[in-house]
């Protein structure tokens, strides 16, 4: 393929065209920042699990449909799968693999092991994720409202009422 | 997935020649839809031209009552907004009711708007299908269809649209305001969203390049009595099979005004006209209700596997009438919006 000129624009300004091939991009996650040759087409979650080794987001659907690739992006709960690595440049991304602290694992974490809220464990860190996210975006006040505000992680295990249980220890806890 | 380059843009001008000079390139703005399809291999663009740093994020009242919604606020931030919960409930029911909390993070009003149809022959990039692929047939008139249309279809094709929030948009009369190479446009919402007609390849009337800036929606005081109903086969993350989307004002027991447009059903979201006609002046009973859901879908052509969809319609209607008569439309989410209708 070719690899086309820049784009000049009305402006004069010229937009920096990047790939198809590998290009360096530059991605802070769990709070360290990381330098990395991909091509733009590279979905977060690849770059997450294949090049940075973190393995925690899972590839489930790879179409938006699962949940288990949930990550945050600029502390909001976001879907790795559908997202490009390149357009995370200067955004921070946060894993499961963040969530721990000085070697303690999350509060959430805890809660999940204690309410044995899995059992294949596959779903687990996304599920995980947006736990913590709904807490703290205020939607877990009722059992109704934690199934809607969670239906974004399917469990293929059905291990959905134990789930409820861990977020509404650390709801209550909190 | 083919390769691609990518550009961010930084000022909307830019953004427009970019994509406009370049029948090759997209925006990507979510890429809930872009990124999606591009995996699967149904949109095949060379180039994406990041558009999340454009400043079109805002959510604003008018003085009017009525409010701007940028192209890049995000639907997680559109339906919490206090202005659009209090003056369109049914825009934030809507969205709420629609994909799931990391998709409404992730996805645009202006994608939003741009989604493309969820039909499993399109979406499979090797069926033929007249969408993806001019000519070749529609795989769904013979195939499965449970979950296509059947009001404003075609031979050439029977595709639902499937966004939600579109529908409570066509109800309000909203307007979409965009940028292109030729200048500002802007668009009825109602002429935004085409009928497949001879050619289901078109589904909006912006030439390429052209970047949904703004949807507008005119104040509507009616709405702030008014709410969407969505009916599925599960109670969360699923795409509607049917959905009304309605705001009303009753005076004496009498109909003052309605709004109503349907989701799941139509190739576009579908505005109701000839129930409301039919019930501007109507009593707020159950008769009248159903005889204008009767009207409304009377030229529906459904498929053998998706006739129910025409009293299911029909059923959901009468309901979201009855839920505003009786006042309890803010129970609409979560979960009631789900479930079959009585
Ligand atoms: C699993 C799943 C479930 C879903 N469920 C629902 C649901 O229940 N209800 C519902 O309504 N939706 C649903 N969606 C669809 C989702 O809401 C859309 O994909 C999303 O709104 C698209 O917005 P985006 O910002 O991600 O757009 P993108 O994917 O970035 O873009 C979509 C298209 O619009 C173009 N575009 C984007 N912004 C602009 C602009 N400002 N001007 C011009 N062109 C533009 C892009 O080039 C692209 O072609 C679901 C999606 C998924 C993946
Ligand atoms: S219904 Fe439309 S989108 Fe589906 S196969 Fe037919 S032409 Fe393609
Ligand atoms: S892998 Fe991302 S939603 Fe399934
Ligand atoms: S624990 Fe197995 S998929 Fe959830």
């Amino acid at each position: 393929m070719s690899a086309p000129g820049p784009t000049v624009t009305q402006r004069g300004a010229v937009l920096a065209e990047r790939g198809p091939g590998p290009v360096r991009v530059r991605l802070s996650v769990n709070g360290a920042e990381h330098t990395l040759d991909i091509e733009p087409r590279v979905s977060l979650l690849d770059a997450l699990r294949e090049r940075l080794d973190l393995t925690g987001a899972k590839k489930g659907c790879d179409q938006g449909t699962c949940g288990a690739c949930t990550v945050w992006v600029d502390g909001r709960r976001a879907l790795a799968c559908l997202t490009l690595a390149i357009s995370c440049e200067g955004r921070e991304v946060t894993t499961v693999e963040g969530l721990a602290e000085e070697g303690e694992l999350h509060e959430m974490q805890r809660a999940f092991i204690a309410e044995d809220a899995f059992q294949c464990g596959y779903c687990t860190p996304g599920q995980i994720m947006s736990a913590v996210a709904l807490i703290e975006e205020g939607h877990a006040g009722d059992d109704a409202e934690i199934k809607e505000w969670m239906s974004g992680n399917i469990c293929r295990c059905a291990a959905y009422p134990n789930i409820r249980a861990a977020i509404r220890a650390v709801r209550d806890h909190t | 997935m083919r390769p691609i380059t990518y550009v961010r843009a930084t000022d909307t001008a830019t953004a427009v020649t970019a994509v406009s000079s370049d029948p090759t390139s997209d925006f990507l703005a979510g890429g809930t839809t872009e990124v999606d399809l591009l995996r699967q291999n149904v949109m095949n663009p060379r180039r994406l031209v990041d558009i999340n740093d454009l400043p079109l994020t805002g959510i604003v009242g008018t003085p009017e009552g009525g409010v701007r919604i940028g192209a890049l606020a995000r639907m997680s931030d559109v339906a919490a907004a206090p202005v659009v919960r209090e003056r369109f409930p049914l825009i934030a029911q809507a969205l709420e009711l629609g994909a799931s909390p990391q998709l409404r993070n992730m996805a645009s009003m202006g994608g939003n708007l741009l989604q493309r149809v969820r039909c499993s022959y399109f979406r499979d990039a090797e069926s033929p299908c007249n969408k993806r692929e001019p000519g070749t047939g529609c795989s769904a008139v013979e195939g499965f269809s449970r979950g296509h249309a059947v009001l404003g279809t075609s031979e050439h094709c029977i595709a639902t649209h499937p966004s939600d929030v579109a529908v409570a948009l066509v109800a309000l009369d909203a307007r979409v305001h965009t940028l292109g190479p030729k200048g500002e446009r802007s668009y009825a919402i109602d002429d935004f969203f085409l009928l497949p007609g001879d050619a289901p390849h078109r589904e909006h009337p912006m030439e390429h390049g052209e970047l949904i800036t703004e949807i507008e929606v005119p104040a509507t005081p009616i709405a702030r009595h008014s709410l969407y109903l969505k009916v599925r086969d599960r109670a969360s993350y699923e795409f509607a099979l049917v959905s009304v989307a309605a705001a009303l004002s009753v005076m004496d027991g009498v109909i003052a005004d309605v709004r109503m447009a349907l989701g799941g059903v139509a190739t576009k979201p579908w505005r109701a006209r000839r129930a409301e006609d039919f019930l501007i002046g109507a009593a707020t009973q159950r008769n009248d209700f159903a005889m204008a859901a009767r009207v409304e879908m009377a030229d529906a052509r459904p498929t053998a596997m998706n006739a129910f969809k025409v009293e299911l319609a029909q059923r959901a209607v009468v309901r979201a009438l009855d839920m505003l008569c009786d006042g309890n439309e803010t129970g609409a989410a979560p979960g009631s919006g789900s479930g079959s209708p009585t």
